[in-house]
Formats: C-alpha cells, sequence, structure tokens
C-alpha cells in the first residue's frame, strides 16, 4: 500500500475563551493518497475549514492544536517552527480560498505573482519562470495567456481569477492543494469550468486535492472519497457514489436528504397548475429600471450627457394566487432590481406591477394598496433583524404600523401565535436577534413577514445564506404556510435546485431580459433559450455524480 | 473545560440569568476589568465628577461669599493657618478665598459647560449626521461641505467668534447671566462635525441593511425609521466620540475662559481659576495656580482614558 500523501490523526483544534474552551476540531483523522481529490464536507461550524487550516498552519491565534499529528508524506509538520511550515506553504502544500479577489495582491500583475512564486520555490531564471507561468495560465483555461500575464487582478473576472489563484497553487508543483471553498463565490456557469480546471490541473501535475466545500454538488462532480464531519467530527467516510446513493449514518442520511435537486424524483407529484379561478394575482408588465452611472450630487445638477444602465430591461411575467413563481438569475442579472421594484423600495424607471389589480407605483392608493399585501423576506437574516430590538418588537411592527393590533395584550398574543407557526417557542419573544442562529432568525423574518397578514411574499434568496439541513426545514415551513394562508410567492434565486422544488412556474433572468418564462417542467426538462440550457448544464447537482 | 455545542437547529437555552449577571459576564466589563489604568481613570473621574456636584455642601468654605471672606487670610500657603487663625489645606488667593473650595466650585463649572456643550454638539451633529446618512443626495453634500468648512477652522476660532458676535448682540445687563450659555454654544457648534461625520457614515452603512427595508416596506414614516431603527444602532461610536469630545470641551471651556471670554469672574471655572493664578506664578504664590491646573489635567486626562478604553471595548479589532 502507498503512503498517503497527507495523514491527519487524531486532531483537535481548542479555542480558549475567557472561562471555557471551545473544540473546533474534534479528533478527526483524514488520509489523502497521492493524486486523489477528497472531498471534506459539512455545514458551518462543522470544523471542515479549521482542519484545512491546521494542515498549513494557518489557525488564527487564540486557537491552536491541542493534539493529535498531521504528517505530510510520513513526516510530522504539525510541530515544525512556524519558519519550516511556512516554507512548506506554496512549496508543498497549495492553498486555494473563496475569494479569489483577496487571494491575490491587487497592487502586483499576476505575471510578478507567478514569477514570483516560482523562483521562491524553483531554481529557474526570470525567463524561464515567465514562460513557466504562461503555461500554466494557459493550462488553467486564461486565453491569450501570453498577453494577459501583464494584467492585474482587478482586469480579470472572478472566475478567471479563480484560474490564476489555482495556476498559482500548482506553480511549485505541490503534493498536495487545500481548496476552501474554492467555487462558493462564483456564478453556477463559472463554477462548473473552474471546478474542471482543478480537477484537470491537479490530475496533470499529481498533486492530492483536499476539498472542502458545503456545496455537495460540487464535491459530487469533483470528488473521489468524501469526508463528512459534523461538530468537529468525522461522521462517515466514503467514495462519493457510495455516500450519496447509501448513506449509512443518520446525520449523513439526512444531510444527503435535504440537498435539494433539479432532477425531479420518479414519485413525486408537482401540484398541478390548477384551473386558474381568479386569474393572475400579481402581475408584472413591461418593467424596466435604469441607473444612471457615475455623476456626484453636485455634478448631477450641471447639465450633460448621462450615462444610463439598463439593470432590468422590459420584464412581464404574472404569478396566479396561492402560487409560486421562481425568478433565477446569476449575480447582475436584475432580479434584486425586480424584487426591489415589486415589493415598492426602487421605482421603476417604465412598467406597471400589479397586485389583486392595483397598480402599486400609482400614488398613495397604491402605496397603501401595497402596505396591506405585500411582504418581502430577504437573503440575509443577521441583517434583516434590527440588532437591537427584541423579537417580540420585531414582529409585532407591521402588525402596528398597519393598526391590525394596536393594545399590548393583543399584539403579544398575535406575536405568540406567529411564533408557534413558524415553530419557534412564544417565550422567545423577549430575545434579541443575536441570541438565534441563522435558521431561527429566517423564522423570525418569515413570522414579520406574515405578521402584516400579506397575501403576496417576494422571497429574495431566502436560504442561500443557510445551511443545507436548515435550508430545507425553511423551505418546507414556507411551504406549509403557503397552503395554509394561500400565499402567493415570488421566489428568486440562483439556486435551480431550490426553485425546481418550490414553483410551478419559472423565469429566466439574463442581464435584465426574461430569456425563458413557463411552467417549471417545460422549463427545466426541455429548455429552449441558450442561456437556459447552458445554466442547466452547469449546475453541480448530486444527481450528476459519476 | 467544556464542549460548546454548536448546532444551528438547537432550541436556545433560556435565559435564567437575571439582567444584571448578563451584563457582569459581558465583554465591556470584562475588559474594564482587564484595565488597572481604565479602573484607576474611572474612580479619579468619579471622585471628581462627585466633588463637583456637590461642591455647594462639601466645599470647607464658601468662596463667594463676601461676608465670610477675610483678607487676612489672603495668600496663605497650603497645609497651614492664615494669620486670621484659619486653617486652609491648598492655600487661599488674594482675596483670602480657599483654594480647595474655589476648585471644587470651578470643575463643577467647567463641567457644567463641558457636559451641556458636548450634549449640543451631540445632538445637533447626530441629528444632521443622520440626515446627511439617510437622505443622500443633495441633503448629504450640503450638510458634509458645511461640517468640511467647519473642520477647517481651529475649533477655538468658530468659538471666540461666536462668543464676540453673541457679545455684540446681547445687550450688556444680561451678559454676565447669558455667557455660561454662549460659551456652551459657542463649544457645542464647535464640536458637532465630528458626530455628524461619523453619525452618517454609520448611517449609510445601517441604511443598506434588509431591516430598514423592511421597514420601507411595510410604510413607516421615514422619520420613525431614522429615531427607533437607525439611531440605536449608530449610538455605539458616538459615546466613544461623546466621552472624548467631553475632554476636549472641558479643555476649551478653560483655554477660552484663560483668554478672558469665558464665564465671568463671579462663577470662576477652572480656566478662570488658572488666569488668576498665573498672575501670581512669579511672586511665590504657586499654589493659586498649580491646584486648579492639576484638577483641570486630571479631569480631562481621566475622561479621555475612559473614552479610549470605550472605543477599544467597543472595537473588538483593535484590541
Amino acid at each position: 500500500m502507498t503512503e498517503p500523501v497527507l495523514s491527519i490523526r487524531n486532531l483537535v483544534v481548542e479555542f480558549p475563551f475567557h472561562d471555557e474552551t471551545f473544540r473546533a476540531v474534534d479528533g478527526v483523522s483524514i488520509d489523502i493518497m497521492p493524486g486523489e481529490v477528497v472531498g471534506v464536507v459539512g455545514e458551518s461550524g462543522a470544523g471542515k475549514s479549521m482542519t484545512g487550516s491546521a494542515v498549513i498552519g494557518l489557525i488564527e491565534r487564540p486557537g491552536h492544536i491541542a493534539s493529535g499529528e498531521i504528517r505530510l508524506k510520513g513526516e510530522r509538520i504539525d510541530n515544525l517552527p512556524e519558519a519550516d511550515r511556512a516554507r512548506l506553504r506554496g512549496k508543498r502544500i497549495g492553498m486555494v480560498f473563496q475569494d479569489p479577489l483577496t487571494s491575490l495582491n491587487p497592487l502586483y500583475t499576476v505575471g510578478q505573482q507567478l514569477i514570483e512564486t516560482i523562483r521562491t520555490h524553483l531554481p529557474l531564471s526570470e525567463a524561464q519562470a515567465r514562460q513557466k507561468a504562461i503555461d500554466l495560465l494557459s493550462e488553467a483555461g486564461i486565453p491569450k495567456a501570453g498577453e494577459r500575464i501583464d494584467s492585474y487582478p482587478h482586469q480579470f473576472s472572478g472566475g478567471m481569477r479563480q484560474r490564476v489563484v489555482i495556476a498559482l497553487a500548482i506553480a511549485a508543483e505541490p503534493e498536495l492543494i487545500i481548496a476552501d471553498e474554492p467555487t462558493s463565490a462564483l456564478d453556477v456557469s463559472v463554477q462548473a469550468q473552474v471546478i474542471k480546471v482543478l480537477k484537470k490541473l491537479c490530475s496533470n501535475h499529481g498533486a492530492a486535492v483536499m476539498l472542502i466545500t458545503h456545496d455537495m454538488g460540487v464535491i459530487a462532480q469533483t470528488a473521489d472519497r468524501l469526508v463528512v464531519m459534523h461538530h468537529g467530527t468525522v461522521v462517515e467516510t466514503g467514495t462519493v457514489g457510495d455516500i450519496i446513493r447509501r448513506p449509512r449514518e443518520p446525520y449523513t442520511i439526512k444531510l444527503i436528504d435535504s440537498i435539494p435537486t433539479i432532477k425531479r424524483g420518479e414519485g413525486e407529484i408537482i401540484a398541478a397548475p390548477a384551473a386558474n379561478d381568479e386569474g393572475a394575482y400579481v402581475t408584472v408588465n413591461q418593467l424596466v429600471r435604469d441607473f444612471e452611472i457615475g455623476r456626484g450630487s453636485f455634478t448631477k445638477l450641471l447639465p450633460g450627457k448621462v450615462e444610463v444602465f439598463r439593470a432590468v430591461n422590459e420584464v412581464s411575467f404574472t404569478i396566479p394566487r396561492g402560487k409560486t413563481f421562481g425568478l433565477v438569475g446569476e449575480s447582475g442579472s436584475g432580479k434584486s432590481t425586480c424584487a426591489k421594484m415589486i415589493v415598492g423600495l426602487t421605482r421603476p424607471t417604465s412598467g406597471q406591477i400589479l397586485v389583486d389589480g392595483h397598480d402599486i407605483w400609482a400614488g398613495g392608493a397604491g402605496h397603501q394598496e401595497r402596505r396591506k399585501r405585500v411582504q418581502m423576506i430577504f437573503q440575509d437574516p443577521y441583517a434583516s433583524l434590527n440588532p437591537r430590538w427584541r423579537v417580540r418588537d420585531i414582529i409585532a411592527e407591521p402588525m402596528r404600523t398597519l393598526g391590525i393590533a394596536r393594545n399590548r395584550t393583543e399584539v403579544e398574543q398575535r406575536v405568540a401565535e406567529l411564533l408557534r407557526k413558524v415553530r419557534l417557542d412564544p417565550s422567545v419573544m423577549r430575545k434579541f436577534p443575536h441570541e438565534f442562529s441563522g435558521g431561527q432568525r429566517q423564522r423570525i423574518a418569515i413570522a414579520r413577514a406574515l405578521s402584516s397578514q400579506p397575501a403576496f411574499i417576494v422571497c429574495d434568496e431566502p436560504t442561500s445564506a443557510l445551511d443545507v439541513s436548515v435550508q430545507a426545514q425553511v423551505l418546507d415551513l414556507m411551504s406549509e404556510l403557503q397552503a395554509e394562508y394561500g400565499l402567493t410567492y415570488l421566489l428568486i434565486s440562483h439556486n435551480l435546485a431550490v426553485v425546481r422544488q418550490m414553483s410551478s412556474a419559472v423565469g429566466v433572468l439574463h442581464n435584465g431580459v426574461l430569456v425563458e418564462n413557463g411552467p417549471t417542467d417545460a422549463i427545466f426538462d426541455n429548455p429552449q433559450a441558450d442561456y437556459t440550457k447552458m445554466l442547466l448544464d452547469a449546475v453541480p447537482d448530486i444527481s450528476k455524480v459519476a | 473545560m467544556t464542549d460548546l455545542p454548536h448546532s444551528p437547529e438547537q432550541p436556545v437555552p433560556a435565559a435564567k440569568a437575571s439582567r444584571w449577571k448578563t451584563f457582569i459576564r459581558s465583554d465591556i466589563v470584562w475588559s474594564y476589568r482587564r484595565s488597572p489604568v481604565t479602573i484607576t481613570a474611572s474612580i479619579v473621574a468619579l471622585l471628581l465628577v462627585f466633588m463637583a456636584i456637590f461642591a455647594p455642601w462639601i466645599a470647607p468654605y464658601n468662596p463667594f461669599n463676601p461676608a465670610t471672606l477675610n483678607l487676612m487670610d489672603g495668600f496663605t500657603p497650603p497645609n497651614s493657618n492664615s494669620m486670621g487663625g484659619r486653617y486652609f489645606v491648598l492655600g487661599t488667593d488674594s482675596q483670602g478665598r480657599d483654594v480647595l473650595s474655589t476648585i471644587m466650585h470651578g470643575s463643577r463649572v467647567s463641567l457644567f459647560v463641558g457636559a451641556m456643550a458636548t450634549l449640543f454638539a451631540m445632538v445637533m451633529g447626530v441629528g444632521l449626521g443622520l440626515v446627511a446618512g439617510y437622505v443622500g443626495g443633495i441633503w448629504d453634500a450640503v450638510i458634509m461641505r458645511v461640517c468640511d468648512v467647519q473642520l477647517s477652522f481651529p475649533a477655538i476660532l468658530i468659538a471666540l467668534l461666536i462668543f464676540g458676535v453673541a457679545r455684540g448682540i446681547i445687550p450688556p445687563n444680561q451678559q454676565e447671566g447669558a455667557a455660561i450659555w454662549v460659551l456652551i454654544i459657542a463649544i457645542g457648534l464647535a464640536n458637532w462635525a465630528q458626530f455628524a461625520r461619523t453619525v452618517r457614515g454609520a448611517t449609510m452603512v445601517e441604511r443598506q441593511k434588509d431591516y430598514v427595508a423592511a421597514a420601507r416596506i411595510l410604510g413607516v414614516n421615514p422619520f420613525i425609521i431614522l429615531l427607533r431603527h437607525v439611531l440605536p444602532n449608530v449610538v455605539g461610536p458616538v459615546l466613544v466620540i461623546g466621552t472624548i469630545g467631553l475632554a476636549l470641551a472641558i479643555i476649551e471651556e478653560a483655554t477660552l475662559s484663560y483668554l478672558g471670554v469665558g464665564v465671568p469672574p463671579t462663577q470662576p471655572s477652572l480656566g478662570t481659576l488658572i488666569r488668576i493664578g498665573q498672575q501670581f506664578l512669579f511672586s511665590g504664590e504657586w499654589w493659586i495656580l498649580l491646584f486648579p491646573a492639576i484638577t483641570l489635567v486630571l479631569l480631562a486626562l481621566s475622561v479621555n482614558l475612559l473614552g479610549d478604553w470605550l472605543r477599544d471595548a467597543l472595537n473588538p479589532k483593535l484590541r
């Protein structure tokens, strides 16, 4: 049996606090063989990134390795002096981090950074190193690498930048690459390409990869073996196919079950688009929004040419009462701008939004109708609840503002009832938002949205800040509430699997234009627009496991 | 050594600890207890404030009652009996006034002016900063340009200017009573820009957050949003500048009074006492100047140290 490249034995990482100690990694053992891609998955707080940091010796103070050992090709590296560990980084262990913008130095050209790395670790002349840098870049799929090598990081797009980072990680021919969420900051279509590059480069250069991610889809398409982590311990280890199709541990089973997929299972019956009893509840007609670019508030007063960027371009769709319309698109596609116009935060440049027959941008009357009917659930449950307010006041604000309930006992009763509806204990109403986890906060946000008794809720990426298992619970809750109150949803998401699971109809936005719009199954199974086809192909999904 | 369970969906443990216990365990108290400098500073500041507030009741003499003054007590050195046979810890000045008592009454005036001026600057700066940051556009541009202009003048110059203008407007027979309020407004107007800038920045950050959007969707009145949503989230830095601003305002008041444009000599502040004292510095009566000066330094320093600690405690990144 060959010797593993990386061998982690009973690793424990601890963080001492004022008077207690938190164990971030608790007895983890992982082996990685030469040339192998091992995926490490887990939800936030599972200790997966901390394991990666421990290997490269970059645990932030006051955290430290309390016990266990890490061996690279048989030699212990966890107890080396800092200077020796620094020598390992880059030379024998390459790193790819989540945010390609911060892992490249913005003040140096890509070439300078690559050449510096190559010459630090390999005995090459300037010219040879430059040639190698160009080779690496073109291998990483950067077109015209010879010309682009003298560009600065900001002149590359996010996906291209991440390719540069991968080239940089592989530059010194390391034996092991640690990739921590390498594609989480990227759009789906770019994500797929970057994963391919990572995989190809590593196999070309014979480097083993430790791929840390929360995204099972990415793992399914990349890794050979899978390590599932939970609460700082390893729950299950096995080949990707085995774990995804035949998970053994209860935690893994729950995790795999909660991942939505873009393929619809055999037995599932979707709520057939029932006969439209009342027609469209929400009608969006030829919606346009332009933004002026780059003018200060004083210079704006001067006459002159105004440059305009059209974020949303003639978008039209309708949502029947009690149904969910999914709006998908990548970053910059205009989906959030659409949401802001529909909830009344941003005035449309032209076009019409009708909710229950009322034009919501038609002066004071439209404004009043909108307040009563439209609510919103936001992406980030850490920013959508005022940190200085108690949960009771947060949930009570809509009913107080709209005069649904005024006196104290009535308000408290209603708040308690809403908390029960979102499966939280009514006693939590005296607490502040920071005392809750992400999923619980999102429930509070949902309770607040329901508080004004709306008929239509715009959900802007309601689960993308949450872990998969929590995401599943929140989505279930949303479906139950929809059934109970007959709510109409506009679900905005970049996650195609979530949209498929939740929506009865889907619209695909690309650069502000609605390229396709129709019943969910028709779009997912038989996409017409090229962009939709590309998007569906690119999605990393657990159904695509090799 | 305990394991902290970190399951995302675990129920939040019920808050059994009382409010006082939570406070005692908080990071702020922790960082306070670990800083001997801060503890010393807060004790000094508290003593001085206590002394100032209760001056009329605890001061050994009433230095402003001509009936109790005796010229025979004049120029008594510290820790000795006067020719009139009375004992003075810190000595007396030319009029026979007890230096300790004048300092107590003087700090009272200094602290009052400093606190009121800071409060005035805070209210004005926070109000304008909130509007500039939240409304944006032309309002923001105008308010911030005024701020820039104000910051390009030395604060003392502005205070002097306002003081001079007020003296021209207010009728002479009311000037004595109004002087202290003119001083407060002058120092306040010289210091509001710091608050406005900080609050504007913080407001611009908060305005982007979704909880503000949620309130806007509901159609909550913008004024209520500013007051109830944004303001509580921007007060942290305001408290810090306020504390440091208090020390600044006390020093500015002393400077103005030293220059002779501050409070009238009938109700002297620390600055006035220093001005009076420096006349006698070269004739050997050093205590008339030294003790008020030490008090001023102690007051400004302790408040400043408290402000520094508060800034660090509220901003963990600086630790």
